[in-house]
């Protein structure tokens, strides 16, 4: 195989990895004020996140590195053609990661309420833009002959673009409602379950249409099967949370997540980002990609490191398995100072 | 300041500065920490774990910081960049990927087991925790101080003119760059200074205060930790930044005559300027106080060294660099030189803010001697002032270093002008400058107030952590910690 075409495939896993893990810290930040019904269940979600959620954006981090090394046109465009989306994720990050290590610093209730917003806010933003962005990349947009975007904001905010927004949106919704039902006991257990069989509904159909749409636009025999068993698992999983086994429903989301994620690269392959004004311009995996020598190197410490990643990060699920409930929350908040 | 290059320029400057405050109390916080851990594991003294959790709590309120903006790093190549992500991409994009994957996977796994571990891992295996989060620490400085370095002097590649670019031909040359072997001791021991002489400040802050009076023999373990850490690593970085000055001489002459504001070559016993004045057109001299010789000596070990001058150099590289207007490193100024106040300045502050430190220390530990220590409050004001001097001192190495080397991004190869992104407007970047500006501004405030708070509630009560191989491990027991 072409190294070219193992890094398109890398920076597929990559992102795979991205959506699959933040995008139930997204799900739980959004639900925050939707499941918790005091401060004390407030913490206990942050809590089921608490140990891993920046191991889990590292996700995004190797993949935007990635990018640059093995993609450098497709990394310039994109980051200086999606220039605002980006700059907001951006915002949204800085002020999301802050809250859930800033949060607890101080026992004011204003102080709790005002980082509560960074969260949901900071979750609400990046778990809609990025869908916005994937769908723009897989549909095309207007790319001149230097490979530059020429378009602006508004050329990203056509109906596919939006409706790409609400299904990654809401598969991050159940993601982390189920992820929330998995993760805790008691009765918050119980309402993340049934309310992610809810949104369940409005998040099958969104998917749904965004997927048939992606596979009459570009897609191919693969990219349908790929869709297809996305589908499936997606009304499977919430089938199973419907009756009461979260455990399925999260593996549900988790794999059509996955395989949704999958067949868009499928789809898009050999394109990275396709031109709207002359598919002459496109930008391929052939014309964007680094030297054969770069993808060499990377692909050696790729072949070596992400097996350790994967190892050490599966072994920090391991000791962080249990279930955890408002009880194992200590009223501990730090105290005055006294002065 | 309507074009894009100049927005783009100083929110390059802004948000890195920012980014590299918090970085390197990081590297020396973590390692301090770490080492406070194993002392207590190893001592079984109870008051190296109280030191522990104290100075981890403001490590890691420091830390968070240090995650968020650098993920602005990440992305802000591309975003501001893109043409000089296209021109380097091939050799520069490679050390980007390998720390994301190498370093920051294993600083944030290992940071959260550590602080949520405390009752889920053995003591050794807690500890260890730390030293991998260090170790992450410092392969992510080493990659994208190898990144850097290969801007200040590119190596292991080749210009391919059929793709306009620079392509990586060895990535061991990048990864082995001699700039790289300076920079990265220097910057690393200037961290682990930071990192002891917050250690130091804070520590002789509380030791002063009457509030805390009972604790104070602790806190004076903090002191002498603290000041000796500065000291020993204060030495490595004169001897490494010596170092560096020679191969930047070698690599960048331009740099080192603008870092002294020599403006005509000297053949031989060059003097070290303490304060010189030039003409506004940056072409001569005005007034200046100086040592004779000292400049020889630092460029090039003898202290009868030939050191060249600004006007001599700028005269080379108009002739090397000035007959191709359409190449990527033509100057369209003409004037192939960094603007000479901001490195000269620069230079003094860094090598100034930074000795002050170590003289602080040098102070303290003489004052402290054989159980001694005087508990007026300047004692504490004093010793405060060493972390800020610090934090001084590298903003100033950085802004010298990136900044002496205009008028290119990549050393000889790319002009900066040449490096910005055609499709971004001025709005575009003029929102993003100042969304960003006003946000690191409102964090900075959270953040310093926070650290003032945790530094004046002073150290917890000792408090035996639980130790999960003692079994009895009762799962209805409320979390040893909780967000
Ligand atoms: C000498 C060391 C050094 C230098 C020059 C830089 N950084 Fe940095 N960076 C670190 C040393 C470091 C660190 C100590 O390793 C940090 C601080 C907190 C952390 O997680 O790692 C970090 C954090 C950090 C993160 C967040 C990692 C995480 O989420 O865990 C990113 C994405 C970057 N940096 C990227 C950059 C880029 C693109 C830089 C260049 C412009 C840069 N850093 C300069
Ligand atoms: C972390 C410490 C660093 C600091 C404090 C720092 C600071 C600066 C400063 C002050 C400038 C000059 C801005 C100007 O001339 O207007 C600059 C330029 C630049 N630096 Fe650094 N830098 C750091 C590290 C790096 C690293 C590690 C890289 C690459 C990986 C890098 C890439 C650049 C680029 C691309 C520019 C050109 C943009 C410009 O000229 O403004 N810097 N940096
Ligand atoms: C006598 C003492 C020192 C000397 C001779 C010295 C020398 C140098 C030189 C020549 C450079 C530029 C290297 C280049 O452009 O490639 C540099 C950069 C730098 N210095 Fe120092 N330095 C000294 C002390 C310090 C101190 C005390 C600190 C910390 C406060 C410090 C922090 C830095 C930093 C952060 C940089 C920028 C990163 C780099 O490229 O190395 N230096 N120093």
């Amino acid at each position: 195989m072409e190294f070219t075409t193992v890094w398109f495939i890398l920076i597929a896993v990559l992102w795979i990895g991205y959506f699959c893990l933040e995008g139930f810290d997204f799900g739980v930040g959004m639900l925050l004020p939707v499941l918790a019904r005091d401060d004390r269940e407030r913490r206990l979600m942050i809590n089921t996140i608490g140990p891993v959620w920046d191991g889990n954006e590292v996700w995004l981090l190797t993949a935007g590195g990635a990018t640059f090394a093995a993609f450098p046109e497709w990394y310039a465009t994109l980051f200086s053609g999606f220039y605002l989306p980006l700059l907001l994720i951006l915002l949204a990050l800085i002020v999301r990661g802050l809250a859930f290590e800033y949060r607890h610093q101080r026992p004011e209730a204003a102080w709790h309420s005002w980082w509560d917003r960074a969260i949901v806010v900071g979750s609400y933003v990046p778990a809609f833009l990025w869908g916005v962005a994937f769908a723009n990349i897989v549909r095309g947009v207007p790319i001149d002959e230097t490979k530059d975007f020429t378009g602006t904001i508004f050329t990203l905010l056509n109906p596919v673009g939006l409706l790409g927004g609400l299904v990654t949106l809401f598969l991050f919704l159940i993601h982390g409602a189920m992820f929330v039902a998995l993760k805790t006991d008691g009765d918050i257990r119980h309402r993340a379950r049934v309310l992610s069989a809810k949104l369940g509904l409005v998040a099958a159909v969104v998917a749904v249409v965004f997927l048939v749409w992606a596979q009459l636009h570009t897609g191919d025999a693969w990219s349908a099967v790929l869709f297809g068993v996305a589908a499936v698992a997606l009304v499977g999983g919430i089938a199973a949370a419907y009756v009461g086994r979260e455990g399925w429903g999260f593996i549900g989301t988790f794999v059509c997540i996955v395989l949704a994620v999958a067949g868009l690269f499928v789809a898009l392959f050999p394109d990275v980002m396709p031109s709207t004004t002359d598919p002459a311009f496109s930008l391929t995996t052939t014309n964007a990609s680094a030297t054969a020598y770069t993808l060499k190197v990377m692909t050696w410490v790729a072949v070596i490191f992400m097996p350790l990643v994967l190892l050490y990060q599966s072994w920090t699920y391991w000791i962080f398995r249990k279930r955890i409930s408002v009880h194992h929350i200590s009223d501990h908040h730090e105290p005055e100072p006294v002065s | 300041m309507d074009s894009i290059l100049d927005i783009a320029r100083w929110q390059f400057g802004i948000i890195t500065v920012y980014h590299f405050l918090f970085v390197p109390l990081t590297i020396g916080l973590t390692a301090l920490v770490a080492f406070m851990e194993t002392l207590w594991l190893r001592t079984k003294n109870p008051e190296w774990l109280r030191l522990t959790k104290f100075f981890a709590k403001l490590m890691l309120i420091n830390f968070a910081i240090g995650v968020v903006t650098g993920i602005v790093q990440e992305f802000q190549f591309g975003m501001n960049w893109s043409d000089y992500s296209r021109f380097v991409g091939d050799v520069f994009g490679a050390p980007l990927a390998v720390e994301a994957l190498l370093a920051f996977f294993l600083e944030s796994t290992f940071l959260g087991l550590w602080i949520f571990g405390w009752d889920k891992l053995p003591r050794r295996l807690h500890c260890a925790c730390m030293w991998i989060v260090h170790f992450g620490t410092l392969v992510s400085s080493w990659f994208i101080l190898a990144a850097n370095s290969w801007m200040q002097h590119p190596v292991g590649y080749i210009y391919n003119p059929e793709t306009g670019r620079a392509e990586l031909t060895d990535f061991w040359a990048v990864m082995f760059n001699k700039v790289q072997l300076a920079t990265f001791p220097h910057v690393i021991l200037a961290a682990y200074m930071t990192g002891a002489a917050f250690v130091l400040g804070v520590s002789a802050w509380l030791y002063v205060s009457k509030r805390h009076q009972t604790d104070r023999s602790t806190y004076r373990m903090g002191i002498r930790l603290g000041a000796w850490v500065v000291l020993i690593a204060g030495l490595g970085v004169t001897i490494s930044g010596d170092y560096q000055g020679k191969i930047m001489t070698d690599v960048q002459p331009m740099k080192m005559a603008a870092a002294e504001a020599l403006y005509d070559t000297e053949d031989s016993c060059a003097p070290f300027s303490i304060f010189t004045i030039g003409t506004p057109d940056g072409q001569s001299e005005k007034f200046a106080v100086t040592v004779p010789c000292l400049l020889s000596f630092l460029a090039t070990g003898h202290f009868d060294g030939k050191v060249e001058g600004i006007n001599d150099l700028r005269a080379q590289y108009q002739e090397k660099f000035g007959q191709d207007p359409g190449a990527r490193y033509y100057d369209p100024s003409g004037n192939y030189s960094p603007i000479i106040p901001v490195t000269y300045w620069s230079f003094r502050y860094m090598i100034g803010f930074g000795m002050a430190a170590a003289f602080l220390s040098a102070l303290i530990l003489f004052l402290t001697r054989k159980g001694r220590a005087p508990t007026t409050k300047w004692f504490g004001r004093m010793a405060i002032a060493a972390p800020i001097l610090m934090l001084l001192g590298n903003s100033a190495g950085w802004i010298f270093t990136e900044m002496g080397r205009q008028p290119w991004v990549v050393f000889g190869l790319m002009n900066t002008s040449n490096g910005v992104s055609p499709g971004v407007s001025t709005t575009e970047a003029w929102i993003s400058l100042i969304s960003l500006t006003v946000l690191y501004g409102v964090l900075a405030v959270v953040e310093v107030g926070l650290i003032l708070r945790f530094s004046k509630r002073g150290l917890d009560p000792f408090e035996e952590p639980p130790d999960p191989t003692l079994g009895g491990s009762d799962d209805d027991r409320p979390l040893a910690f909780a967000y």
